[in-house]
């Protein structure tokens, strides 16, 4: 039987706000345990939320962002259970009205297609703390610190066919979120966390699968690879008589799989109702369009700018598009050097290599963008050679020197292009090489073209790479020719 | 001293009859005199008191003295007070003190206020008779074999007994006014979002309210004035101008107009509580007042629909209480949900209990259309009703309870005692102001005169009040431990 | 509507509250009169009332993202029942 795979996504986002979402404490990342635990964040008895409006901006500005609906009125309510992560007893979070409505994203996939995806909503909630379980005389430690930043989170329709679609699906969202700068998008330290609920049908069923939830899968690859085990264990299972039961599951990276988190599951009952301690949130009009005003331009219009505007490839808008931090360098190189393909080659060329191979990420890279762009410009005003500016590069990527024109100065690299010296080291390699000479003249004509690169080697080695290669050429093949 | 009221008290300060310390230490000595007796204190605080005064004395000394500074008053166990146990009343908070000031204990100190302690109340203020305190029940002043009311019954007590000229008091369903009623003093409940709820321990947050309880009107207004106001660190509290309180009391009543709910006068209505305020209301209508008798249809409803809102809002603000960052925690646990449940079971008493498991039951699957939804259209019904009702009238008056206070462990069944609640519960679900005053007694127990006003009406209640209170002296009559000296 | 001891016993487990056999039965009979009580909400026709949640129609005010809360961990800690390098033990949670 040919079985087709259906996955929604819940992706959770921190926001980048400084302080809680619904008290003052800080957000940041990494403190010592309980020190950015307040009052409210602790639920001490009497103390009270009050809703943070940066939070509220950055969840409107990624409902705008989707094109979904922004409805005037959201309502928090709470969410009822017990665990030591969850200081007061319930996540105060959105059931009925959630602050985004309906939107999609749209997912680009390894052939280049694009295909849209449904969102359903987006909400905002508190995040839980942690429980640190390393022993403490056989107790489970608990840090607040987190409980109370805001999530957002994003729930998509059952609309992704595939693993990979799933992976294009999160990378977009990761990609919506840190344009606008509401998230840092660290899926490392937990900025950004995905429950995948997958399920199979037979090929042309209409009817969905029973679904298993995956929860907190927490990198691009494992939500892959969580999905493909996943299918492959329902697959295995149905077809072998089996039923898949509706549970949460647990991916192991280690051992690569997933596994039922509770063996007796129980039945849930969170208990829902409006939090009487907040008010209707209401969003007018004006609010909204000045959020939308003032909203960036997202990787899908980058994207197209880049292809119809400065001419690049679909693939290389793509690739340029598809980080803020990649897309804000590639266009200060652009407008520095004044040549988009001749940026988009750099950034994806030489600046890609030398990141991969020390594993930084763009914003971190030791040559600034307007330090490549001005080395750039020195190659297209023809100050140094091709040759030349990979070494130019290779200094500043070290730090010798602070700017392209400085390393070409300290190290001689300004391209001859004084054909009288040309010229001087032309006859200097020909009077050295008198056998190369007399092959080439012995050969024919056709198939001199390919002989003279032993020639411009000898004499871009001789110039330290600094010769003007057309230059070299040209008066080379002259020369050669002359003495046929 | 103890024989004045707030009002008088800060005349008497401020002409220098006696200092701050003087009245301080004397209402401490009557605490400690009578106080084991009646219990309507849980913490007394001597020695921060006692500094306070000293801090009102120097102030007043300096020329800095503000109408509220130097004057004693006590707050119920439900403001959180740092440095000083905040117990709700309830074992699970024992040993429970706070880091923080409410707002309204804040704005009290602010005010130069002196706090001689925390008073008696029904557990997480779960009561109209406090006999639900974990630190037992406090006792009427009018007579010990009665309930002082609940939940704030303690501060009504502590009033009532001269031990002290004004408590501050938290209503939910009646737990200011009924108490007063009880203990023949004046109570005012304010409009929903006129006093922050910050730092005072959640009953039902949609309907919690503090308030002011003292010997007049006049005084609940002074202390109102203090407490009132935006709280940006509450979200329901109302960003709106708080009035001159005291300015408009003396305003006369030609042309108010009053009505008489009908539902307030029917059956259960002890006859004697009856003749008191209808003899209250001809008073008004030899000030000048015309009266009429309105409905409010759908009061009978109100008992019902509290008892879904409140327990449901309850049991979730409850949950914190689990033993892991403050509160009662049973001793080892074995595992998580075992010190969930011990922990709970022995921190909390058999009424908070018995809300919590009504509010975990109403609000779980199956039952949340049928109550919990249900009961939030009742109440959009009921506060219709007060709406309509003031648009033909200025002021509502009635009882605040059915009958004077009973006897203590007269009401074993829970559903009768929530039954004691029919006049002042709907109050709370409207979010209207309410206030009780002394209308005279029914055997020698007091009987309280409702007056309700539409929202944000403080001004006009107080003004009612204190007119009442010009004409009548109920509210001068005194419990006989009133009169006794240390 | 009648009330069974599961249905008690369920939600003293959703409000992990320990009930011992006297007070289930006690709680079965009190909860079962109660909600005998507030079953008079049935009789009344609600079907165009919309919900009133507070009392006032207000909305929420919202708060500038600001860092106003400094550490306090000592204060709060103080009336925490088990602390340890500052953090909230409990018996250990199993996933």
């Amino acid at each position: 039987m040919q079985w087709e795979t259906v996955i929604g996504l819940e992706v959770h986002v921190q926001l980048a706000t400084r302080s809680k979402i619904f008290s003052g404490a800080s957000t940041a990342f990494g403190a010592e345990p309980n020190t950015q635990a307040c009052a409210v964040d602790l639920g001490l008895p009497g103390v009270l939320p009050v809703l943070n409006e940066a939070a509220v901006a950055m969840a409107v500005q990624f409902g705008l962002a989707i094109h979904a609906e922004i409805p005037e009125v959201s309502v928090f309510d709470r969410k009822n259970y017990f665990y030591p992560d969850l200081p007061k007893g319930y996540q105060t979070s959105q059931m009925y009205h959630p602050i985004v409505g309906a939107g999609e994203v749209e997912i680009t996939l390894d052939d280049g297609s694009t295909k849209r995806i449904r969102v359903h909503h987006a909400h905002l909630e508190e995040d839980a703390g942690k429980s640190l379980h390393e022993d403490f005389h056989g107790m489970t430690g608990v840090d607040l610190n987190r409980a109370g930043t805001p999530l957002l989170e994003i729930v998509s329709e059952p609309d992704l066919r595939s693993a990979k679609e799933a992976a294009a699906y999160l990378k977009a969202i990761h990609s919506i979120v840190t344009y606008l700068g509401i998230s840092d998008g660290n899926m490392a330290e937990g900025s950004m966390r995905c429950d995948v609920n997958v399920s199979v049908r037979p090929v042309g069923q209409e009817a969905f699968g029973t679904r298993a939830e995956i929860k907190n899968v927490n990198s691009f690859r494992f939500v892959e690879r969580a999905i493909a085990f996943e299918v492959e264990r329902q697959v295995e299972l149905l077809e072998d008589g089996g039923q898949v039961i509706q549970e949460t599951r647990l991916f192991d990276p280690e051992r690569d799989e997933t596994r039922s988190m509770r063996t007796k599951e129980e039945a849930n009952d969170y208990r829902y109702f409006p939090c009487p301690d907040l008010l209707p949130v209401v969003l007018d009009r004006a609010y909204v369009d000045h959020l939308r005003e003032t909203l960036p331009e997202l990787p899908a219009d980058k994207r197209a700018r880049f292809e119809g505007e400065l001419g690049l490839s679909a693939y290389d808008a793509g690739v340029l598009s598809a980080s803020r931090e990649m897309a804000e360098y590639f266009e200060r190189v652009r407008e520095v050097c004044g040549d988009a393909k001749q940026a988009a080659n750099w950034v994806q060329g030489e600046l890609s290599g030398a990141l991969n191979r020390e594993g930084l990420p763009i914003q971190h890279s030791p040559v600034s963008a307007d330090r490549l762009g001005e080395l750039i410009a020195r190659v297209i005003d023809d100050t140094i050679n091709g040759k030349a500016a990979k070494q130019v590069f290779q200094a500043l990527w070290n730090g010798e020197g602070a700017s392209a024109d400085e390393v070409i100065a300290a190290k001689g690299l300004k391209q001859v292009t004084d054909s009288g010296a040309i010229e001087a080291m032309i006859d200097r390699v020909i009077a050295e090489s008198p056998a190369q000479v007399a092959q080439y003249r012995d050969a024919e004509p056709d198939k001199r073209g390919k002989m003279i690169g032993y020639f411009v080697g000898q004499v871009m080695k001789a110039s330290r790479g600094t010769a003007n290669p057309q230059q070299v050429n040209a008066l080379l093949k002259e020369k050669l020719d002359a003495l046929c | 001293m103890h024989d004045k009221t707030l009002s008088e008290l800060a005349a008497a300060l401020e002409a220098g009859e006696f200092s701050s310390r003087e009245l301080t230490a004397h209402l401490l000595a009557r605490i400690e005199r009578f106080d084991d007796d009646l219990n309507s204190f849980i913490t007394i605080t001597p020695e921060p008191a006692l500094e306070a005064a000293d801090r009102a004395d120097a102030a007043r000394a300096a020329g800095k003295a503000g109408p509220l500074t130097g004057l004693p008053l006590a707050l119920k166990d439900i403001f959180c007070t740092t440095g000083v146990k905040t117990s709700a009343g309830s074992r699970m908070l024992d040993t429970f003190v706070a880091p923080y000031d409410a707002t309204v204990v804040e704005r009290l100190k602010a005010a130069g206020t002196v706090s001689l302690g925390k008073t008696n109340m029904d557990e997480f203020a779960m009561g109209s008779s406090n006999e639900n305190s974990y630190y037992g029940p406090v006792k009427n002043p009018w007579d010990p074999a009665a309930v002082p009311g609940g939940s704030s019954g303690g501060s009504a007590a502590a009033v009532a007994a001269g031990l002290v000229p004004a408590a501050m008091g938290t209503d939910t369903g009646g737990s200011i006014r009924q108490p007063a009623a009880f203990c023949g003093i004046t109570g005012l409940k304010p409009t929903y979002g006129r006093v922050s709820r910050y730092g005072i321990i959640a009953y039902a947050s949609s309907l919690d309210q503090a308030g002011p309880m003292a010997r007049t009107a006049e005084d609940c207004a002074r202390l109102l004035g203090a407490i009132a106001g935006h709280d940006l660190r509450d979200s329901t509290s109302v960003a709106r101008g708080v009035p001159d309180y005291t300015g408009e009391l003396e305003a006369p009543l030609t042309g108010l107009k009053i009505g008489l709910p009908r539902e307030y006068f029917g059956d259960g209505l002890d006859p004697e509580v009856e003749a008191a305020v209808r003899e209250a209301v001809k008073v008004y209508e030899s000030l000048g007042a015309s009266v009429r008798e309105v409905s409010l249809p759908h009061t009978h409803y109100a008992i019902p629909a509290y008892y879904v809102i409140a327990p449901a809002e309850a049991s979730s603000n409850l949950s914190r209480y689990d033993g892991v960052r403050f509160g009662h925690r049973c001793d080892n646990p074995q595992d998580l949900i075992d010190l969930y449940k011990r922990s709970r079971a022995e921190g909390f008493g058999e009424e908070v209990k018995r809300r919590i498991l009504i509010g975990t039951h109403t609000l779980s699957e199956g039952f949340f259309d049928a109550y919990y939804k249900k009961a939030q259209q009742v109440r959009r019904l009921i506060r219709q009703d007060f709406l309509d009702a003031f648009e033909e009238v200025d002021v509502l008056m009635g009882p605040a309870s059915p009958t004077p206070a009973f006897d203590l462990g007269a009401n074993k069944d829970p559903v009768s005692m929530y039954l004691q609640d029919i006049y002042t519960i709907a109050v709370n679900l409207a979010g209207i102001p309410g206030i009780s005053v002394p209308a005279g007694f029914a055997g020698r127990r007091p009987v309280g005169l409702q007056i309700l006003g539409t929202h944000f009406a403080e001004a006009r209640l107080l003004n009612v009040a204190h007119r009442f209170q010009q004409a009548t002296d109920w509210h001068c009559r005194r419990p006989a431990i009133a009169e006794e000296t240390v | 509507m009648a009330l069974e001891h599961a249905e008690v016993m369920r939600a003293a487990h959703l409000a992990r509250l320990g009930l011992n056999d006297d007070e289930a039965a006690r709680y079965v009979d009190d909860l079962g009169r109660i909600l005998a009580m507030v079953d008079q909400l049935q009789s009344l026709d609600t079907a165009d009332v919309a919900p009133l949640a507070h009392p006032l129609d207000a909305t929420q005010r919202l708060r500038a993202d600001e860092v106003t809360e400094p550490n306090r961990r000592d204060d709060f800690q103080r009336c925490a029942p088990a602390v340890e390098k500052g953090l909230y033990l409990v018996p250990r949670v199993v996933e």
